[in-house]
């Protein structure tokens, strides 16, 4: 039962991160691919009507955890007090930029909220990737069970550490490679004419910049926390996640280069994937990793809610989930063809 | 509440993000109702008006749903910032709801948003109708969701405490529909459709002074006026009255802070005007209606009403005043609402309404009072429940997150007072605009 929750919350991260990171990519590509206004309304269209379902599903993680894993929630959400409040932040202006800039057609105001979209879908891009970082480094978790972090200590990966250091850094870095990237693909599935082929551009070169910089990130990950890579022989869905990442990563590079558009977004799809996979098995069974003694980890058997709570909970699970898949479904058929997209 | 008491400004943030945030879903889940009404009027042969009716109101909605959407965020996660051993605490029980809201409410919102917006040309009469319901069907379920959580809080059912202290949710079934929700269910939604009905006939009162749009205007005055009158009826009866013999029965020390009743007896009065004197334990300057509260709270002009006497004053709610005034507030408004919009529905009703000026410039200026109102009404809910969290289980001064210091606190507290009025300035600004642009295209 706690494994089911675990895969959960993990599975509602990885749509998270699939899903809203489409739109915070496309938001981060924002004036690289729309050269004017005209063309920057296009890509707000195109992520128009899916951004807000994505970004539910962070909502969703939350509550998830909030009813698995209660002491996980708390523990967390109070220790990485400001970098929370930051993303909710940006999370507010990037919303509102949306919805705000298609109500008046002044070019002065589109610019204006152009710009903080953009800046807020980058933002978001590395505060998320560096959150995940932090995750796999650790916090200073004490004997009762909470920490708290400041934003930035010394930099080094070392207690005490900061919210932002070089390995959090890298990582946030690497999911704003990962995600444009994706978002790129995106584009380049949904749009047409010149922006279409902009979007096309920028996947085509970045999918071999995620290859290396994943490289790269991995290698860092062994420096910052040897041990996470210990468990690997006895996790196959770690093995699965990996390949399946790699495979995902291929196929995305290979038919972005031949104008596959489809084919590149469900790689890149399958990249995020095989990667949150991989990360999440390494992870199992802490939810919240200590870095000042492995034994005052919050794991999945210390932070979860009573058996009897959870198997309540998997029934409406089940249920709610299902309905959510199927409004995806028809939202993405509705969708489905190109240049029908609504006018912003 | 010295500036060194983090708990004084988790608290005061909390009650600050949540009472702008309810800003706009009081709007959102009133005026989705009323939209579908709007959109149902629009299906009948030559119901073009009632269709271009509603698409003005959905663009104000598109607004004020986005305001609602992003203020909302922080509400669900300042749970575990803020009140961290509360989410540890209780979060076994309340996760299940605030999950809920997210799978079962905010998926479906957030899917049929955009058509809404967007696709009335793709969708054709019959499928943007579908989308409108769909839209109003998940506003009213988030609303429930959120209300069970804070029903819990007001009124714990459905849960066990087990050897340990730990809460545990023991019947799924008493904690969803515990009596306590579906009353503040009931009251709550009433009075969101009370802010939609003003705001709907407060912008047609305008047009009509105006001489603008007098068609839609006539529209908008006839659904906003006939609402109004039965929503603000029904919120004072049944639900309001319910909803307080409640408060009567489980929480009688916060129904005496209401009323500022600090002497116990029967044939209690309600006190119409007066201010709260804690310190010297009485009520200065009172008026009373003799016997009126002992009949509302249990049904008999004699029964024994509790004053806050009968209680420890560590039990005492701890503003004691604040809960005195959003009550009375709020009571004085809903009766004002009925004489207004029973005054409006009485002339409507005898086609004098868009000739009787007064009272356009009446219903024209009411719109910020049922806001007031709702406000007064969870500040009543909210300020009665304490000293608890979670009531007779957890302190509010227990709930707080152990390692967040009173600096830290007020410097979110501060960046939200200045991305939130910043935010209400453009919002203010954009919904007048969609009011001078008016109703055609």
């Amino acid at each position: 039962m706690i494994e089911i929750w675990f895969a959960i919350v993990a599975l509602m991260l990885t749509a998270y991160v699939v899903l809203d990171g489409f739109d915070l990519g496309a938001g981060a590509l924002h004036f690289v691919a729309g050269r004017d206004g005209e063309e920057r309304g296009r890509i707000l269209a195109a992520i128009g009507p899916y951004w807000d379902g994505n970004e539910v599903c962070l909502l969703v993680a939350g509550g998830t955890l909030l009813v698995a894993f209660p002491k996980a929630l708390a523990a967390g959400l109070s220790g990485f007090y400001f970098a929370i409040f930051l993303v909710l932040w940006t999370l507010i202006l990037r919303g509102i930029s949306i919805e705000f800039r298609n109500h008046v057609a002044a070019p002065l105001w589109r610019s204006f909220w152009d710009v903080v979209f953009s800046a807020a879908s980058a933002a978001l891009a590395v505060l998320l990737g560096a959150a995940l970082g932090n995750l796999v480094r650790g916090v200073p978790i004490d004997e009762r069970g909470w920490f708290s972090l400041a934003l930035f200590t010394d930099w080094t990966a070392r207690n005490p550490v900061g919210i932002l250091d070089w390995y959090t850094v890298a990582t946030g870095l690497f999911a704003l490679v990962a995600l444009t990237t994706h978002g790129a693909a995106f584009l380049a599935w949904k749009c047409d004419g010149e922006l279409q082929s902009r979007a096309r551009r920028v996947a085509t070169r970045g999918f071999p910049v995620v290859a290396v910089a994943w490289v790269l990130v991995t290698a860092a990950t062994r420096l910052a926390s040897p041990d996470f890579f210990a468990p690997l022989r006895s996790r196959p869905v770690a093995w699965l996640g990996g390949v399946l990442a790699m495979v995902g990563l291929t196929i995305a590079a290979v038919a972005s280069r031949r104008a596959r558009d489809t084919r590149a977004f469900l790689g890149s799809c399958a990249f995020l994937v095989g990667l949150m996979a991989a990360t999440a098995a390494l992870f199992y069974p802490d939810v919240l990793r200590s870095s000042i003694d492995p034994s005052q980890s919050l794991t999945v058997m210390s932070a979860a809610n009573d058996r009897p709570g959870l198997a309540i909970a998997l029934t409406w699970w089940c249920v709610g989930a299902s309905l959510a898949v199927g409004y995806f479904v028809l939202v993405f058929r509705l969708h489905a063809k190109r240049g029908q997209l609504p006018k912003l | 509440m010295s500036g060194g008491d983090a708990l004084f400004w988790h608290r005061l943030q909390f009650a600050f993000t949540l009472v702008y945030h309810y800003l706009f879903p009081q709007l959102t889940m009133g005026l989705a109702l009323l939209i579908a009404v709007m959109k149902t009027m629009g299906l009948r042969p030559g119901g073009d008006a009632w269709n271009d009716a509603a698409r003005f109101w959905i663009r104000i909605f598109g607004l004020n749903f986005a305001m609602g959407v992003v203020t909302g965020i922080p509400m669900e996660f300042q749970f575990g910032t803020n009140w961290a051993r509360f989410a540890s605490y209780a979060g076994p029980v309340v996760g299940h709801t605030l999950a809920m809201e997210g799978l079962f409410a905010f998926f479906l919102e957030s899917s049929f948003l955009s058509l809404l917006l967007f696709g009335e040309e793709r969708l054709g009469r019959k499928g943007h109708y579908a989308v409108a319901i769909a839209l109003w069907i998940g506003s009213w379920l988030s609303g429930y969701f959120i209300i069970a959580t804070n029903s819990f809080m007001q009124h714990p059912a459905g849960h066990e405490v087990g050897s340990d202290g730990a809460l545990h949710l023991a019947r799924f079934g008493e904690f969803l529909l515990n009596p306590w929700a579906i009353a503040a269910y009931a009251h709550n939604m009433i009075a969101a459709v009370v802010t939609g009905s003003f705001v709907v006939a407060a912008v047609g009162a305008y047009y009509t002074l105006a001489g603008r749009h007098q068609g839609a205007a006539a529209r908008f005055l006839r659904v906003g006026v006939v609402s109004g009158l039965v929503a603000s009826l029904l919120v004072a009866f049944p639900t309001g009255d319910r909803q307080a013999k409640l408060v009567a029965r489980y929480q009688p020390v916060a129904l005496a802070a209401m009323e500022g009743r600090f002497e116990s007896g029967p044939r209690a009065g309600i006190a119409v005007i007066g201010q709260p004197n804690v310190p010297a334990r009485r009520l200065d300057n009172a008026i009373h209606i003799p016997w009126a509260l002992s009949f509302l709270a249990y049904g008999t002009f004699e029964s024994e009403v509790q004053g806050l006497d009968a209680f420890p004053e560590s039990s005492w709610p701890d503003n004691i005043e604040l809960l005195y005034y959003a009550f009375h507030v709020m009571v004085g408004l809903g009766t004002i609402f009925i004489a207004l919009m029973g005054a409006a529905t009485l002339f409507a009703w005898r086609g004098r309404l868009v000739t009787t000026r007064p009272l356009l410039w009446a219903l024209m200026l009411a719109f910020p009072f049922p806001y007031i109102a709702n406000t007064a009404g969870w500040m009543t809910a909210e300020l009665g429940r304490q000293p608890w969290v979670v009531y007779e289980l957890l302190r509010t001064a227990d709930a707080s997150s152990p390692e967040v210091t009173s600096g830290t606190a007020l410097f979110t507290l501060i960046g939200f007072c200045g991305l939130y009025l910043a935010l209400g300035l453009l919002f203010v600004a954009l919904v007048g605009r969609e009011i001078a642009h008016g109703p055609h295209d």
